[in-house]
C-alpha cells in the first residue's frame, strides 16, 4: 500500500503540495507515483525564478525504462530546486515526501491551491 | 488480458509487476530492475523468455533450406549440438528477424525467434521451407528460462535431472545439450555466462521454484533490456528491422561471405553494399553530460549529419547513460544528442559496454 500523509495536498496526476504557511510550497510526486515509475535514475528540475503555472511540466523523473513528465500543482515563482536529485535521484524512491521534494514555489496570489486533492479523495483515485 | 506463459502465476505471487509486452503478459520487474541488473552481473538471475518462440525444422534437406534462408553459414556447425546467432533477410538484405539456431541432427535442427516477429517469421519460414520439402513444426508447448550470471550455472545445476547434468555443465559457450526432458544451451542475452533451458511447458513452475530455491533471483523484461543493451547486444525492431541491412546494424560479423557460391536469401544487396559502402552504421553512444538516452532522439555529427539513438537506457554497470544509434557512415569519435531542447555530448564508443561484469569503455 502507498502512502499517503494527512498534512499534504495531491494532484490527480499524483503529484503532492506541502504548505509551508508563508506563501511558499514545497512540491514532489507522491509515494504511488514513484512505485509506479521504478528506480529513478535521473531527475530535472526547474531553474530558480522560472514562472509557472497550473499544469506546466515542471520537472522530469526518468525511471530506467522511460521519461515521465510532472506537472506543476499551483501557479507561482521557483524559490528553490532540489539540485541534489542530480548525484540522488533514488531519494525520490526511497523518500518521496521527504529528501526526494522536487521544487519549493512562492504562490501567486491567485495559486489554485483550491482546486488540490485532500488525502482522502487522493486515496479514493487510488482505490479506482 | 495478453497471452500468459505458464509462469504467470509464479510471476504474480512473486510480487511481480505485470505488463503488457508484444501481446504477452510478462513481468517487467519484482521491485527493483536495477537490482534485478545487478543481480546478474554479480550472482545469478533468471528470466523467463517463454514468449519467445521455438520452431523445429526436420527433414533431409534442411541444412540446405537454412543455407539458403540464414545469412549466417550453418555449414560453419561441426557437431550436433552447436549453436550459431544468425540474421534472416529479405530479398533487400533487410532484417526480418535474428535467431538462434541450433544444429541437433542432420535432419533437424531447432530456431529460437523473437515473439513480436512469430508469424511473419513463420510464413517467411514456411514459404521458403516447401522449396525443400521441410517440415516446419512450431512448439507453442514449451516453456524457455534463462539463467544468467557468474553463479548462475553452478547454482541451477542442482535443478537439474541427474541424466544430463554432467554434460550440461561441460557444455561450451554456444553449445547445447538434452537433459533429460530439458533442453539446456550455453547461450544467453546479457553478456554474462549461463543456460538457456527450454522444457515443456508444464513442468516449467517446478523448476522455476527450483531454481528460485537454489538461490537464483527472478528478473523483469526491465533488467534483461538493460544487460542486453550494456552487452551490446541489438534488440529487434529498435536496433534493426526490415528498413536496415545488417551492415548497417553493427551485425556484419554474422554475415558468412564464403563460400562465394553460397546463395543466401538477400546475398545480392549485401554484396553491394559491402562494396559500395552501407552510408549509415550503427554505434554505441555514451551520454558525457547528465541524462537518458533512449530510442528516437536525434543524433547531430558536426560536418557528418544526423542519426538516431536506436536504444538507450541508464546503464545500472556504468552509473550512466549508454546507448545505441545509427549514424552516418563517416562519424568519428564524438556527436551530439537532442534532449528535450538540448543538445548533449556523446562519445561514440565501440560495443559492448560491459561483458563478464566488466566495463569495456
Amino acid at each position: 500500500m502507498s502512502e499517503t500523509p494527512a498534512d499534504l495536498k495531491y494532484t490527480k496526476s499524483h503529484e503532492w503540495v506541502r504548505d509551508a504557511g508563508d506563501g511558499t510550497v514545497t512540491m514532489g510526486i507522491t509515494d504511488h507515483a514513484q512505485a509506479a515509475l521504478g528506480d529513478l535514475v535521473f531527475v530535472e528540475v526547474p531553474e530558480v525564478g522560472r514562472k509557472l503555472a497550473v499544469g506546466d511540466a515542471c520537472a522530469v523523473v526518468e525511471s530506467v525504462k522511460a521519461a515521465s513528465d510532472v506537472y506543476c500543482p499551483v501557479s507561482g515563482e521557483v524559490v528553490e530546486a532540489n539540485e541534489g536529485l542530480a548525484d540522488a535521484p533514488e531519494k525520490v524512491n526511497d523518500a518521496p515526501y521527504g529528501d526526494g521534494w522536487l521544487v519549493k514555489i512562492r504562490l501567486d496570489d491567485d495559486a489554485g491551491m483550491d482546486a488540490l486533492l485532500d488525502p482522502a479523495a487522493y486515496a479514493a483515485i487510488l482505490d479506482e | 488480458m495478453g497471452d500468459r506463459t505458464p509462469l504467470y502465476d509464479a510471476h504474480v505471487d512473486m510480487g511481480a509487476r505485470m505488463v503488457d509486452f508484444g501481446g504477452w503478459d510478462m513481468p517487467v520487474h519484482y521491485g527493483s530492475q536495477i537490482e534485478e541488473h545487478h543481480a546478474v552481473r554479480k550472482d545469478a538471475g533468471m528470466f523467463d523468455v517463454s514468449h519467445m518462440t521455438v520452431v523445429d525444422l526436420y527433414g533431409e534437406r534442411v541444412a540446405d533450406f537454412l543455407r539458403r534462408l540464414l545469412a549466417n553459414d550453418i555449414g560453419k556447425l561441426g557437431e550436433p549440438g552447436k549453436a550459431l546467432y544468425s540474421c534472416m533477410l529479405t530479398e533487400d538484405g533487410g532484417v526480418i528477424d535474428d535467431l538462434i539456431v541450433y544444429y541437433l541432427r542432420d535432419d533437424w535442427y531447432r530456431v529460437v525467434v523473437n515473439a513480436a516477429t512469430r508469424e511473419k517469421d513463420l510464413a517467411w519460414i514456411r514459404r521458403h521451407a516447401e522449396t525443400f520439402d521441410v517440415d516446419v513444426k512450431e512448439r507453442r508447448e514449451l516453456a524457455m528460462i534463462a539463467v544468467q550470471g557468474p553463479n548462475a550455472r553452478d547454482k541451477a545445476s542442482t535443478c537439474l535431472p541427474e541424466e544430463g547434468r554432467e554434460a550440461a555443465m561441460e557444455l561450451t559457450p554456444f553449445f547445447a545439450a538434452a537433459a533429460g526432458d530439458l533442453f539446456v544451451a550455453r547461450t544467453g542475452y546479457t553478456g554474462e555466462d549461463g543456460w538457456e533451458i527450454i522444457l515443456p511447458g508444464d513442468r516449467a513452475t517446478e523448476l522455476w521454484a527450483c531454481l528460485a530455491a537454489a538461490g537464483i533471483r527472478p528478473c523483469g523484461l526491465g533488467a534483461r533490456d538493460t544487460l542486453r543493451l550494456e552487452a551490446g547486444m541489438n534488440l529487434y525492431g529498435g536496433d534493426m528491422d526490415e528498413t536496415t541491412s545488417p551492415l548497417e546494424s553493427g551485425l556484419g560479423w554474422t554475415i558468412a561471405w564464403e563460400p562465394a557460391e553460397r546463395a543466401f536469401i538477400g546475398r545480392e544487396v549485401l554484396e553491394k553494399q559491402r562494396r559500395d559502402g552501407a552510408g549509415r552504421k550503427l554505434v554505441g553512444l555514451l551520454l558525457e553530460d547528465r541524462g537518458v538516452l533512449r530510442g528516437h532522439q536525434r543524433v547531430l555529427v558536426e560536418g557528418v549529419g544526423k542519426g538516431e539513438v536506436t536504444s538507450g537506457s541508464f546503464s545500472p554497470t556504468l552509473g550512466r547513460s549508454i546507448g545505441l544509434a545509427r549514424v552516418p557512415a563517416a562519424t568519428a569519435d564524438t556527436c551530439t544528442v537532442e534532449i528535450r531542447g538540448r543538445h548533449l555530448a556523446a562519445r561514440v564508443v565501440r560495443p559492448p559496454f560491459v561483458r563478464h561484469g566488466k566495463p569495456r569503455v
